[in-house]
């Protein structure tokens, strides 16, 4: 990965320049949705991550089931950068609804391989055109009519492995990989990517500029989107009751959870360690998540942002009656519906004061599908030692989008179940009050139902109550109660994941961002430095409430960008509140939210802007 | 003669617990609510079963019924969630722990108005799960504003006059899936009785609904919930008796007048028969009788339908044995060579 250290005098985007580029581009290919090309694109990806050269790729997907457009960018870089690159240096036209003016966006210099019929090479002089038969190539190769739509989109890869230079093997591996256990599909599709190299290889001289080349960057590594990440991470955390209603972008987190419970939490006698209820709404998936997790279970639920606005009365009851319960978010672009397949982080002051009263959470603010798999075991882990609702907040280009790991590791620490006490416990102390503060911590002990003495059994609720879970408007039984609670959440600022110095020099300007801005970020430091000579240091939150590294970070620097993926530079407010007036009017606001996920030109050019002010 | 004066030893149940076992909190609802009477056989009933208060688990949303968890079975956990969705609360806890008896507590607002969307898919998903309305077709927490219970025609205290249909609980869930569905009239302590011991011994949703007059804001002239209107109206179905497992089942009954359920857990329930023939394993003749009654004005009560082979919803999910709740590590966090095959999958 590309960090601060990194010692690079050349300028790092030569693509408008002259000579060869190598493994310094990216790709965009254009088709229309259920047409296949995801498949394609798949390969596509693959075969340059197999290639040793690190990749990204970006699905930027309609809101339909089939026919509107459709662009995948996948973006190859040899310095490890992964976020979206603003501009598109090889196209792949295939949608005659958007073809026009994708080329008319395309940069000089750039390269565009399109359907023929298109008629493309008239628009521009300054980008090399390759166009390709698709619809004469995809006869031969497929004599099922009905399947020749989805496999024409296949041909582009082999094109693309020809002008590229994308080894050929590779492609076929992937696709093997694509269609394990279709071995017709494996063979159609074969098939097609070699007509398209073949074509490629008999007609066209080489004219563009950029090239694949292997490296030996992704030794050991393996690709997996974030809602995937997160399954595994919540199977790992010992999850037993998952309920749900399926919302885009949040759907396939738990489509694959549900495989991998079936795969790897069923015994010898077929019985299940989980319980999975598809709810009726959000409002009922929330309530039967503390439902369970009252009861004892670790209990989970994941939506999106409507779903969220859903869930707010219950996320009160959570908090004020002390529930545990794991809510993931995975943002997408709102107000309202919003653009349900774009991606946002918008979610951050809802979620943090989700309910009416006074209602604060715990929100993990994971960046990568690392940080998916782990905090998913954590979230359950403080809800569980807190007694408290906790959100986790990716969005969509985390969950649904593909990115490069290392293989996760194993858990080593055990999980951690928080204050219950059993049958002896209750025994020995002689009953107990569910709301008192015996250990100074604002954490109180619970009892779970079904403990088997007289003794265990409380009364939830979410009026008012006293220490002994009785139902109190007494005025300090209510200040008492209150002040508790805010004190369970002075705990919580160090229990959290703590934020991460990525950057941490002498400057006095000093960046803080979080999620997925992570990646652009990480190249833009390396833009303000090696073309501005401006040096930042930069710390990346990773939860609320935030640690005390938070506000030493302010501290120590003069002026702040806070970078956020949302128009109200939600965390910029968050911050605000937290923080010592003198430390506030330090803070700058960055911010990016036209549903793409950011790219690091865009933040740097606003860094730039705003420093001279 | 004299005798030495001894305390005769309590009388107790067949878990040798005494009813003093099953008791709660002090009611704070107006004196001669029937919600109140409802709690009192609440408390019989899970004491003549001998069910043991540490394993229920009592669950409410918001209202004056939905207080009233607190006032019977201080054993037992209970959880007074938010308005009008203790149905997806019980649906958690149940499938957290399925050793526990879940007893859902509400009101006709808090199922048939803001909690009607919950009390649909409850009963679709045959929950093992006893779902008591307590309905007296009013809002009384707000000061006596109608619920959607109450009966086209029905006069407030205020004069205002319901000019929209009620919603029958009982047919909504015959028709959605519901396995055991009753009604009956709080001031009923026999029939009451009985149905609540058949609900214990029901395996899967038993929904009860019971017509339970609001003393304060709708037991006037003009109601149709009032204490005089339901006496008066009170038809029912069936005679019933119930015979629990743990007692001489072979007691002697005509088999021409009474039909026999047997239950789960081995007890039977007995329905002696009335004026009309009535079959409550058929839906079809249920849904019917409970129609006609509508347009004749009375207010059938009694077992309108049973069915006791239906699967329930943890069957349906293959749930192992233990409570979810209380699985070891070893049983919820696969091995490391799981993590080590998928991450070897996914290269």
């Amino acid at each position: 990965m590309a960090t601060f250290d990194v010692g690079v005098q050349e300028q790092r985007d030569q693509t408008t320049g002259q000579g060869r580029v190598v493994n310094d581009f990216s790709i965009q290919v254009a088709t229309v949705n259920g047409s296949g090309s995801q498949s394609a694109n798949t390969v596509l990806l693959r075969s340059i991550f197999q290639m040793g050269v690190p990749v990204s790729g970006k699905n930027l997907f309609p809101s339909n089931i089939a026919g509107l457009p459709t662009w995948y960018t996948i973006r190859a870089s040899k310095y490890g950068y992964i976020a979206r690159k603003k501009e598109i240096d090889f196209l792949v036209a295939m949608n005659q609804e958007t073809a026009q003016e994708d080329v008319m966006s395309l940069r000089p210099g750039a390269a565009c391989v399109y359907d023929e019929p298109l008629n493309l090479s008239r628009l521009r002089n300054d980008v090399t055109f390759y166009p390709v038969p698709f619809d004469k190539l995809v006869g031969p190769v497929c004599p099922e009519a009905k399947l020749r739509r989805l496999v024409k989109n296949m041909i582009y890869v082999g094109v693309v492995d020809a002008l590229l230079g994308i080894d050929l093997a590779e492609s076929e591996k992937a696709l093997r990989k694509q269609f394990a256990a279709k071995k017709k599909a494996a063979d159609l599709n074969t098939a097609a990517i070699r007509a398209g190299h073949d074509y490629a290889k008999a007609t066209f001289t080489k004219q563009d500029r950029f090239y694949i080349e292997a490296m030996n960057e992704n030794q050991g590594k393996l690709i997996i989107d974030g809602n995937a990440a997160a399954a595994l991470g919540c199977m790992f955390a010992g999850v037993t009751v998952v309920t749900w209603y399926p919302i885009t972008p949040s759907t396939s987190l738990v489509e694959q959870l549900i495989d991998y419970l079936k795969e790897y939490r069923i015994g010898h006698d077929g019985k299940a360690t989980f319980a999975v209820v598809q709810a009726e709404d959000e409002l009922a998936a929330i309530g039967m998540v503390f439902g369970a997790g009252w009861a004892g279970a670790r209990a989970m639920t994941s939506t999106s942002g409507p779903g969220i606005s859903l869930m707010s009365e219950f996320a009160g009851l959570g908090y004020y009656a002390e529930i545990p319960g794991v809510v993931f978010d995975i943002q997408r672009v709102g107000p309202s519906t919003g653009l349900p397949t774009r991606t946002m982080q918008g979610d951050v002051l809802t979620t943090a004061f989700l309910s009416h009263g006074d209602t604060k959470h715990i929100v993990l603010f994971p960046a990568s599908v690392e940080e998916c798999f782990t905090f998913a075991m954590e979230a359950f882990d403080l809800a569980e030692k807190f007694q408290t609702p906790v959100f986790v907040l990716s969005d969509l280009d985390l969950g649904m989008n593909n990115w490069m790991a290392d293989p996760f590791k194993y858990p080593e620490k055990p999980i951690a179940r928080g204050k219950i006490l059993n049958e002896e416990d209750l025994k020995r102390l002689g009953g107990f009050s569910r709301y008192k503060d015996v250990d100074g911590d604002g954490i109180p002990y619970r009892t779970l139902p079904g403990t088997d003495v007289a003794q265990a059994a409380y009364f939830t609720r979410g009026s008012g109550h006293n220490e002994k879970a009785q139902y109190s408007e007494r005025p300090d039984d209510y200040v008492h109660n209150m002040d508790r609670l805010a004190r369970k959440f002075e705990t919580a600022r160090s229990a959290v994941p703590a934020p991460v110095r990525h950057v941490d020099g002498t400057s006095r300007i000093g960046i803080i961002a979080y999620g997925t801005s992570h990646w652009a970020l990480l190249e833009t430091i390396d833009q303000l430095r090696e073309e501005f000579r401006v040096k930042a240091d930069y710390l990346r939150i990773r939860a609320y409430p935030f640690n005390h590294d938070v506000h030493d970070f302010v501290k120590d620097h003069d002026r702040i960008y806070v970078v956020e993926q949302n128009r109200d530079a939600q965390m910029f407010q968050l911050l605000k509140l937290d923080l010592a007036p003198e430390q506030v009017v330090k803070l700058r606001s960055v911010r990016h939210y036209n549903g793409l996920p950011v790219d690091a030109r865009s933040l740097t050019d606003e860094i730039i802007s705003q420093a001279g002010k | 003669m004299s005798a030495t004066p001894t305390t005769p030893a309590p009388k107790t149940n067949h878990i040798g617990l005494t009813v003093i076992d099953y008791r709660g909190g002090k009611t704070t609802l107006c004196a001669g609510c029937g919600h109140n009477a409802i709690s009192e056989r609440i408390i019989d009933a899970m004491y003549e079963m001998g069910v043991q208060p540490e394993f229920v688990a009592k669950l409410s949303g918001i209202g004056c019924s939905s207080k009233s968890p607190a006032y019977f079975l201080n054993h037992a956990h209970g959880f007074n969630a938010v308005h009008g969705r203790m149905p997806s609360v019980a649906t958690g806890v149940a499938l957290a722990n399925r050793k526990l008896m879940a007893l859902g507590i509400s009101g006709d607002g808090d199922t048939a108005s803001i909690g009607v969307g919950q009390f649909v898919h409850l009963m679709r998903r045959n929950l093992p799960l006893i779902y008591v309305i307590e309905d007296n077709g009013v809002y009384g927490l707000t000061k006596g504003q109608f619920s959607a219970t109450a009966d086209i025609g029905a006069k407030l205290k205020t004069g205002v006059i319901n000019d929209l249909p009620a919603i029958d609980t009982c047919i909504m869930a015959i028709q959605l899936g519901a396995t055991f569905v009753a009604r009956s009239f709080s001031g009923d302590k026999k029939q009451l009785l009985t149905i609540l011991k058949a609900a214990i011994a029901h395996k899967g949703t038993a929904m009860i609904d019971v017509i339970s007059p609001c003393v304060t804001f709708n037991d006037h002239e003009g109601s149709t919930k009032s204490y005089k209107y339901s006496k008066d109206h009170d038809e029912p179905v069936n005679e019933l008796g119930f015979v629990p497992y743990f007692e001489n089942i072979d007691l002697d009954y005509d088999p021409g007048t009474t039909s026999t359920v047997r239950m789960h857990d081995g007890s039977e329930l007995r329905l002696r028969k009335l004026e009309r023939e009535y079959d409550p394993t058929d839906k079809l003749t249920a849904l019917r009788v409970l129609e006609e009654a509508h347009s004749k004005g009375e207010m059938l009560t009694g077992v309108f339908y049973v069915n006791t082979q239906a699967p329930s919803f943890v069957d349906l999910l293959n749930l192992v044995d233990e409570p979810l709740a209380r699985l070891p590590e070893s049983l919820v966090r696969p091995p490391r060579e799981a993590l080590d095959e998928i991450m070897e999958s996914l290269r």
